[in-house]
């Protein structure tokens, strides 16, 4: 009962908060105009720009939409990959030590290359559709879920393998019954940091060469002297980051049980 | 009546990372009655826990040898359960679950393992709790469940370190009755670690009195007092003097 109370405070702050944030800006823009020929478009002309992007396909060749299917289809698909090769490499080594000497030299110094430096020979080795996009996003994801999962697994409590151990577990029992799921916080903080690194990603990639997505709107835009429509491109971005955050978040609660 | 376990010469020695060793188990020598409960009592921080990890197969001696049923020790297993001081129960899983799991892993079938943990969770006193998980269970409650998962492996010997070190005393009180009643319920062998005098003398059949660092056996007390036994009686209080004596003898 105490927490709900609590839980609608903070509600209440978070909306005031947004209120203050889109005021100022309202002021900054609208009233007080402090920068010259519409570079801080008001919150009112970032709403009409969106409205009206929806249908319109100008200057860049496609509505909106288009381009959020367009940036969507990479991110996830360079996601699910990234993931579902990071996680099982992270988790074997975590656990078998012989994989871990053989595989954490070339990791460790592979992980140092900031995923963005890979964007010129990915597009020389893979051209510039959705192929060479989705390893730029791969690349990225790749690295942040095998840093967090590592980490997780590493940190099992020893007391906690005991435990198993003494009821006769095997090593890969242990891993399944008890690394696993006391890593599993860690792996939903890797697959959400991943989340951000993957939209990081294809942003810059469409900077670079693309025919749509959001990245390539914004590019255009930016070209046309358009700051309504990048602030609109950003926005869309931010909200469909927080958005897919928000879903893992609620997979996250489906799995993680028993902890705050 | 047979030994059960048997201590044998057991010594442990820690090397520091500088190089300097030292030795915290020093020569230790003592035997189990089957159904015995076994109070190794000792101040201070040095080597019980130790001990008794060596027992379980967890931690590896020095030197010497430990034989459960004349079988040498060797590595973990479910014949010699742990109750560890801290609990450690999986916070992923319900109760039930984390009582289930020690006889799941052992492949038991469903129906075996799950009328099994609800007998044991009844017998530690959590009918109704068994879909709680442990952050929902208060220290005592989530000690009851680390105590039926340890029993429903049908350990030859129960061990069990501090168990209740980290209770507010009135739920340490209610605990050692419930152990109590839970032993007379179904028949153990127990070895019991503690650093409370009171709590010894208040469980053991026999107190094993460990002197500090290098921790050795400096005498084995045989309890003869009748339960349920009470704190403030004559002989509770002369033995609770002569024991703390013992161990302080040499400081």
């Amino acid at each position: 009962m105490k927490n709900r109370l609590s839980d609608n405070k903070y509600k209440m702050i978070a909306f005031i908060n947004i209120v203050v944030v889109i005021t100022v800006w309202y002021l900054l823009s609208e009233v007080f105009q402090v920068f010259r020929n519409g570079m801080l478009p008001g919150p009112n002309v970032i709403l009409e720009t969106f409205i009206s992007k929806l249908n319109s396909k100008s200057p860049d060749g496609n509505t909106l939409l288009v381009h959020i299917v367009s940036s969507l289809t990479v991110v996830i698909t360079g996601y699910i990959i990234g993931v579902v090769i990071g996680l099982p490499t992270g988790i074997f080594m975590a656990w078998y030590r012989p994989i871990d000497y053989l595989v954490r030299p070339v990791f460790d110094f592979l992980r140092c290359i900031p995923g963005l430096a890979w964007i010129p020979v990915i597009t020389v080795w893979l051209g510039i559709d959705l192929k060479a996009k989705a390893a730029i996003i791969f690349v990225n994801v790749f690295v942040g879920t095998v840093v967090n999962v590592y980490s997780g697994i590493k940190q099992t409590d020893q007391v906690k393998i005991w435990v198993a151990q003494i009821f006769g577990a095997s090593h890969f029992e242990i891993l399944k019954r008890v690394a696993l799921p006391s890593a599993l916080p860690y792996i939903f903080t890797g697959l959400k940091v991943s989340l951000g690194m993957a939209w990081l990603g294809i942003i810059a990639a469409e900077l670079l060469a693309a025919q749509s997505g959001l990245g390539y709107m914004i590019q255009v835009a930016r070209n046309f002297g358009r700051a309504d429509l990048v602030i609109v491109g950003m926005l869309t971005i931010g909200l469909i980051g927080a958005f897919l955050t928000y879903l893992l978040e609620k997979v996250e609660h489906i799995f993680v049980k028993g902890r705050n | 009546m047979s030994s059960i376990l048997k201590i044998n010469n057991i010594n442990k020695i820690f090397i520091n990372n500088n190089g300097s060793d030292k030795a915290v188990l020093q020569n230790v020598n003592f035997e189990v009655e089957e159904n015995e409960f076994i109070v190794v009592f000792g101040p201070g921080q040095c080597g019980k826990t130790t001990l008794l990890n060596i027992i379980a197969g967890l931690e590896k001696q020095s030197s010497g040898q430990v034989f459960i049923k004349d079988k040498l020790v060797e590595k973990a297993g479910p014949d010699r359960a742990v109750v560890f001081q801290n609990i450690q129960l999986f916070p992923w899983l319900t109760a039930l679950k984390n009582v289930e799991y020690s006889m799941k892993i052992r492949g038991f079938s469903k129906e075996e393992y799950h009328s099994e943990a609800m007998k044991y969770l009844e017998l530690v006193g959590l009918k109704g709790f068994e879909n709680s998980y442990p952050i929902k269970l208060s220290g005592g409650m989530k000690q009851r469940v680390g105590i039926a998962r340890a029993y429903c492996t049908k350990p030859d010997v129960m061990l069990m370190d501090e168990p209740f070190g980290a209770l507010d005393a009135q739920t340490r009180y209610l605990m050692q009755d419930e152990v109590l009643r839970i032993c007379n319920t179904e028949k153990r062998t127990i070895v019991f670690i503690t650093n409370n005098i009171e709590e010894a003398l208040y469980l053991a059949d026999r107190i094993v009195v460990m002197s500090d660092c290098p921790s050795t056996v400096k005498e084995v007390v045989k309890i003869d007092l009748t339960h349920p036994r009470d704190r403030t009686d004559s002989e509770f209080l002369r033995l609770r003097k002569e024991i703390s004596a013992m161990v302080n003898r040499k400081r």
